[in-house]
């Protein structure tokens, strides 16, 4: 949490005025009882009315301080608060922004999204509530017992001996609690464990015959959260009974001992009654801080979660020499005319973390213009190898080459503008058909746009489309099927006439008909893209100028179809497993 | 109206759950009496105290120890009675959640499938675990804050009454003051706050498009203009935020104000009483027990207020609960239905029709005979009835029309359980449970034993893989399977149902994301199953098609060819369109 106050520093005058305003409101508070203790004894014993009156007007006057102060320390509270997870939040979404894809796995980007929302509204309230209440709380407290060695030092050691019993049995049942808590929290995440599958494995549960074992095992759940919730209720239900008995035995004790101080003239009847009073403001504020640290522990456990993202140190990063002139980049991409599109050089790569390569010793070179087919089974290394083009990885060992130069020597930017990436899974963002085709090309004309869109096959579908390129898509664009949905990633990643296209098996969800027009087009009307063709499919990549055989990480093979299929094993095998013998044999 | 008519029989459903409890509760508004009048008259006694506190050489010892002694006696019996009171009120809600969860599970276990089918997931848990605990938290807490609220206001007013009359009065009219200005707050900042959801959704929404996807968004260096949007409505929210929390926090300060005010009050008008009508009226300790009273006066009215949202909440929910547990169960088995036990395989279909809905029907009219051990292949295009087909076999739906029959016998006339036991199912969705391999694989039979669990999986080549895992056989699996592939999920699956073996089997075949080579495996598997045993295939690849004794082509809710790969391909017919188009182009092109 401390880390994270810097984000205040543009709140300085805020988040001290705040504080500083809620202490002022707390100090005329205290001084209520004393303003009470003197009507009563010189108003009341003595007769006089008009000591009544000033006593009125000096408490509606406190009354009236009070409220302004407050006001001030809530309003200069809740301007430090907001405007620090403001500033948090857009440097969280920067920093989100800028990691790669080694992080982001490691993260899971659906715990990113819980990070920057939830956690990061528990910590701005936790901000909030510390600048508003955590100081008046140990304030109250300390004030008020200095206030009663102000009216009497011997009633106060009273004070002093009840404040750290009761301090003591609320700090002492919270820290008993909690563990229960979360252990009680547990066993009901088990029960909606146990909802879930109940309620997602209804078929299979029935097809074995197993209802009543799966309401067996629930009551099971159910029960051992019932007496989770018993034992941690017996013990937090002993804590006001417990305050409450401390609080009154003190109260009793400054009775008698006041008592003895008033028959002796040292103090007055008035002044008792504030004393009581006084015990009671701290038994409220002792009570207040409680409520306050439960809801503090679950902004600093928030708190370490936002931090732990804002450590992930983003680990492809542009090489920042600043020997790179402009002019020497363009050597290079000059230099790149005639170099070939894709080189591989003995990579190898291994993902962070991971104990086993998943790529090993790769090499070889892809020339502009081709069509490279890559193949394997689950787990062989595809992704991994497409992924290493646009750099969301970088190897371990070897290199890749684009236009003859280092993926690491090119700024991100310019490595992945010469790439047009379509992902496994086809993702699409809310908004119309042509917000998202400009997710490739920022200033893309319809012209450019519907040639995309035809040779993705899908301008039939998106002519079809009330509005045409101004349909709206919902959110994950889940109001198009999954084929047209591939198609438009596709369509996205061409309109920006990338120089290399990968297709990711990004055509598993379009039928063979759809699957071929889409690749006679691209062959004929992308003429010099050098495409990457992962699949399952043989038929996908059956006609690619290369094919490569992935397995284990290895290359098993690279070559034509027709050369493949005499010398491959493990491309035979993978032919065989798809069409009959005697197509293989064709 | 109705819908008042609907909370009341709502609320006599929930009492009817509390009545096994019935004596706790009883005891447990004995106990509340019982804490809120010592918690009252704990003060009553101070300030009794306290007028014996007079000045220099006018304190009463003898008369103040009784009293005190008294007082701590009192406090004694409170703190025991509201400990009693809280434990009282756990034990009520905490078992009734229990008994009430249980309930609603087992009924869900036996709601018809089409229930299940038709309401999300997500729902039914929600009305299982949230709406429970707010049911819970909501009614049975609840309940007791407002019976001790109600007690305490009477009380309380009981109280001042007997001390004076005329500060109760002023105390009575002036604590709604406070209420008022809470309840002001509280509806100006309703707005503000709904704004700020609005805008929070918003963000949320955003986020959860752009980050959850952020690898898309890095592919298309679309860094900057996902900075740009977010910051816009980041700020946005600023600004709402800060009205909304501004305002919202305006309550506390402004409700003290007012009862500082109230507290006044009475501090004067008492002053002025026990000033000019003497301690025979309104002694000073009486003065200070008014005080008290008046600052606590104002709680149990927030409180209840704070309740009574909650009290409607909590109906809510516990309608929602109750519907689901209105939900009529599936037509139990027949009192003289049949146990079927070791089917020979003869499956028989006579005029089947069967709809979702009326207006759809989604098989019109299926008739079918399948003699022991044939293997029956169904194609079609999606949404052809293939699942229907499934459905119906299982009887997981009735079929509206016609009847199925196994070993000649309608299946409606066996138990289910004992229908479902003759088959096995593999279906493309692998759900797996989490705990070990192990027990996954003796689902069907838990009392299998080691042994014959890893030859259930040998069989099914599961084996291979589950040896190279980190705890072998013992390893747990997460939610869902979450840490096996797809393709493991699904050998699992047919070790599942390698390990029973039934005489009948029901075989979806996976589309896509498995791998080719874990394919061929799977394929292998299936294969042994299949020997042997009556099979229904809902296939997608062609060597099974092939192998098939009878092919079933299904389209729009009829079987519309039926015979072996040779008939239907010299035929011409749909099938011949049908596996030319799914076949590679190159072949269709020869």
């Amino acid at each position: 949490m401390l880390r994270l106050a810097r984000y205040l520093k543009h709140y300085k005058k805020e988040s001290i005025i705040g504080p500083l305003f809620k202490m002022l409101e707390a100090f005329f508070e205290l001084l209520v009882p004393l303003v009470v203790a003197d009507m009563i004894d010189n108003g009341i014993a003595k007769g006089d009315k008009t000591y009544i009156y000033r006593a009125a007007f000096i408490m509606v006057l406190l009354g009236v301080v009070g409220l302004v102060c407050s006001l001030i320390a809530q309003f200069f509270a809740a301007k430090a608060s907001v405007g620090f997870g403001t500033e948090l939040r857009d440097d969280l979404f920067a920093h989100m922004n800028r990691l790669s894809y080694a992080e982001l796995d490691k993260a899971g980007t659906s715990t990113l999204v819980t990070r920057i929302t939830s956690d990061m509204n528990q910590v701005q309230s936790g901000v909030n509530m510390i600048l508003r209440l955590f100081l008046r709380s140990p304030f109250i407290v300390i004030g008020a017992l200095a206030a009663a060695f102000l009216v009497n030092a011997k009633v106060a050691v009273i004070f002093v001996i009840a404040t750290p019993i009761l301090t003591l049995i609320i700090y002492g049942i919270m820290v008993l609690t909690i563990p229960m808590y979360s252990k009680a929290q547990k066993a009901l995440d088990t029960i909606s464990l146990a909802t879930r599958e109940g309620l997602n494995g209804a078929r299979v549960i029935r097809a074995f015959g197993r209802c009543e074992d799966e309401t067996e095992e629930f009551t099971e759940d159910c029960n051992r959260l019932l007496k989770l919730q018993k034992r941690v209720g017996k013990v937090s239900a002993a804590m006001n009974p417990l305050t409450y008995v401390v609080v009154n035995l003190a109260i009793a004790a400054i009775i008698m001992q006041g008592g003895k101080q008033v028959d002796a003239g040292v103090i007055t009847q008035g002044e008792v009654i504030a004393l009581v009073n006084y015990m009671t403001q701290i038994l409220n504020a002792l009570v207040a801080l409680q409520v306050l640290i439960v809801s503090f522990t679950k902004a600093m456990a928030s708190a370490k979660r936002v931090n732990e993202v804002l450590d992930l140190q983003p680990t492809v990063l542009d090489q920042d020499e600043p020997a790179e002139t402009a002019d020497q980049q363009r050597k290079k991409t000059d230099a790149g005319t005639d170099a070939p599109a894709v080189v591989f050089e003995h990579v190898s790569f291994t993902y962070p973390g991971a104990k086993e390569e998943a790529l090993t010793e790769l090499n070889f070179t892809v020339k502009k213009g081709q069509t490279v087919g890559i193949i394997g089974g689950t787990g062989s290394g595809k992704s991994s190898l497409v992924n290493l083009l646009p750099r969301f990885y970088d190897v371990t060992k070897g290199a890749v080459l684009i236009d003859g130069v280092d993926v690491r020597e090119y700024p991100q930017r310019k490595l992945r503008e010469k790439i047009g990436m379509v992902p496994q899974k086809a993702v699409l963002f809310s908004g119309t058909i042509r917000e998202n085709m400009k997710w490739g090309k920022d200033d893309a004309t319809d012209e450019e746009i519907d040639e995309a869109l035809l040779i993705a096959q899908a301008k039939e579908f998106v002519d079809a489309k009330e509005g045409r390129l101004d349909y709206k898509l919902n959110q994950g664009g889940k109001n198009l099927s999954g084929g047209q949905r591939q198609r438009l990633t596709i369509a996205r990643a061409l309109v920006r006439k990338p120089e290399i296209l990968i297709l990711d098996d990004s055509a598993s969800a379009l039928d063979f008909a759809t699957d071929a027009a889409l690749r006679r087009a691209l062959s004929e009307r992308t003429k010099g893209m050098t495409v990457f063709m992962v699949s399952q499919r043989t038929a996908t990549i059956r006609n690619a100028d290369v094919i490569l055989v992935l397995e284990d990480g290895e290359v098993a093979g690279i070559g034509t179809h027709e050369e493949l299929v005499e010398t491959c094993e493990v491309y035979k095998e993978i032919c065989q497993s798809q069409v009959s013998a005697e197509e293989v044999g064709a | 109206m109705r819908k008042k008519t609907e909370n009341a029989t709502t609320l006599v459903r929930v009492i009817a759950l509390i009545k096994p409890y019935l004596w706790l509760l009883i005891l447990s508004l004995l106990f509340a009496v019982i804490t809120v009048m010592t918690t009252l008259y704990a003060p009553v006694l101070t300030g009794q105290a306290i007028d014996h506190v007079v000045a220099a050489g006018k304190v009463d010892f003898e008369a103040i120890t009784p009293i005190l002694l008294r007082f701590l006696i009192v406090v004694g019996i409170m703190a025991v009675s509201s400990w009693v009171m809280n434990l009282c009120n756990n034990r009520i809600a905490f078992h009734v959640v229990r008994d009430l969860r249980t309930q609603v599970y087992a009924h869900v276990q036996k709601l018809p499938l089409s229930y299940l089918d038709s309401h999300p997931n997500g729902d039914t848990l929600s009305r299982i675990v949230t709406d429970i605990d707010q049911l819970s938290d909501g009614l049975l807490m609840g309940f007791s804050q407002l019976f001790t609220g109600v007690v305490t206001i009477a009380a309380t007013l009981g109280f001042m009454l007997s001390i004076h009359v005329g500060i109760a009065l002023l105390v009575v009219v002036l604590t709604p003051v406070s209420l008022f200005v809470a309840a002001f707050i509280a509806k100006r900042t309703y707005s503000l706050f709904r704004a700020q959801s609005k805008v929070r959704a918003e963000m949320t929404s955003l986020v959860e498009e752009l980050v959850g996807n952020q690898k898309v968004v890095t592919a298309f260096s679309y860094e900057e203009k996902a900075e740009e949007r977010f910051y816009d409505v980041n700020h946005r929210l600023q600004k709402v935020g800060l009205k909304a929390i501004f305002f919202s926090s305006l309550t506390n300060p402004c409700t003290r104000f007012v009862n500082g005010l109230v507290y006044t009050g009475v501090g004067i008008f008492g002053g002025f009483v026990a000033l000019t009508a003497g301690p025979a009226v309104l002694t000073v300790g009486q003065l200070s027990c008014f005080l008290s009273y008046a600052n606590q006066y104002t709680k149990p009215f927030n409180e209840i207020s704070s309740v009574i949202t909650e009290l409607q909440n909590a109906l809510a929910s516990a309608k929602r609960v109750f519907d689901l547990l209105d939900e009529p169960e599936q037509l139990p088995d027949k009192e003289d239905a049949v146990v079927l036990h070791g089917a020979e395989g003869t499956v028989g279909l006579s005029h089947v029709a069967f709809s979702y809905v009326p207006e759809v029907p989604l098989l019109k009219d299926v008739t079918l005979n399948v003699e022991p051990g044939q293997r029956v292949a169904i194609v079609g295009p999606t949404g052809c009835g293939k699942t229907t087909l499934i459905n119906l076999l299982m009887r997981f739906y009735d079929v509206k029309k016609g009847s199925i029959t196994v070993d000649g016998t309608d299946i409606r006339d066996m138990t289910r359980e004992s229908l479902r036991e003759n088959y096995g199912m593999v279906l493309q969705e692998t759900w797996l449970k989490s705990g070990t391999i192990a027990e996954n694989i003796a689902y069907g039979r838990p009392d299998a034993a080691m042994e014959e669990i890893e030859e259930a999986a040998k069989a099914s080549y599961a084996h291979n893989f589950i040896r190279r895992l980190k705890d072998g056989y013992q390893t747990v699996i997460a939610e869902d399977g979450g840490n096996l592939s797809q393709g493991q999920k699904q050998l699992l699956c047919i070790a599942r149902v390698m390990l029973c073996l039934p005489p009948m089997l029901i075989l979806d075949e996976a589309t896509s994301s498995i791998d080719t080579r874990m394919e061929v495996r799977i394929q292998r598997a299936f294969h042994k199953m299949m020997k042997g045993r009556t099979s229904f295939i809902v296939a997608h690849r062609l060597s099974t098609i092939r192998e098939a004794d009878v092919i079933l082509v299904m389209k729009d809710g009829d079987i519309i060819e039926q015979g072996t790969h040779k008939e239907l391909l010299e035929k011409g017919g749909f099938y011949h369109n049908l596996y030319y188009s799914g076949a590679p182009e190159e072949q269709s092109a020869e």
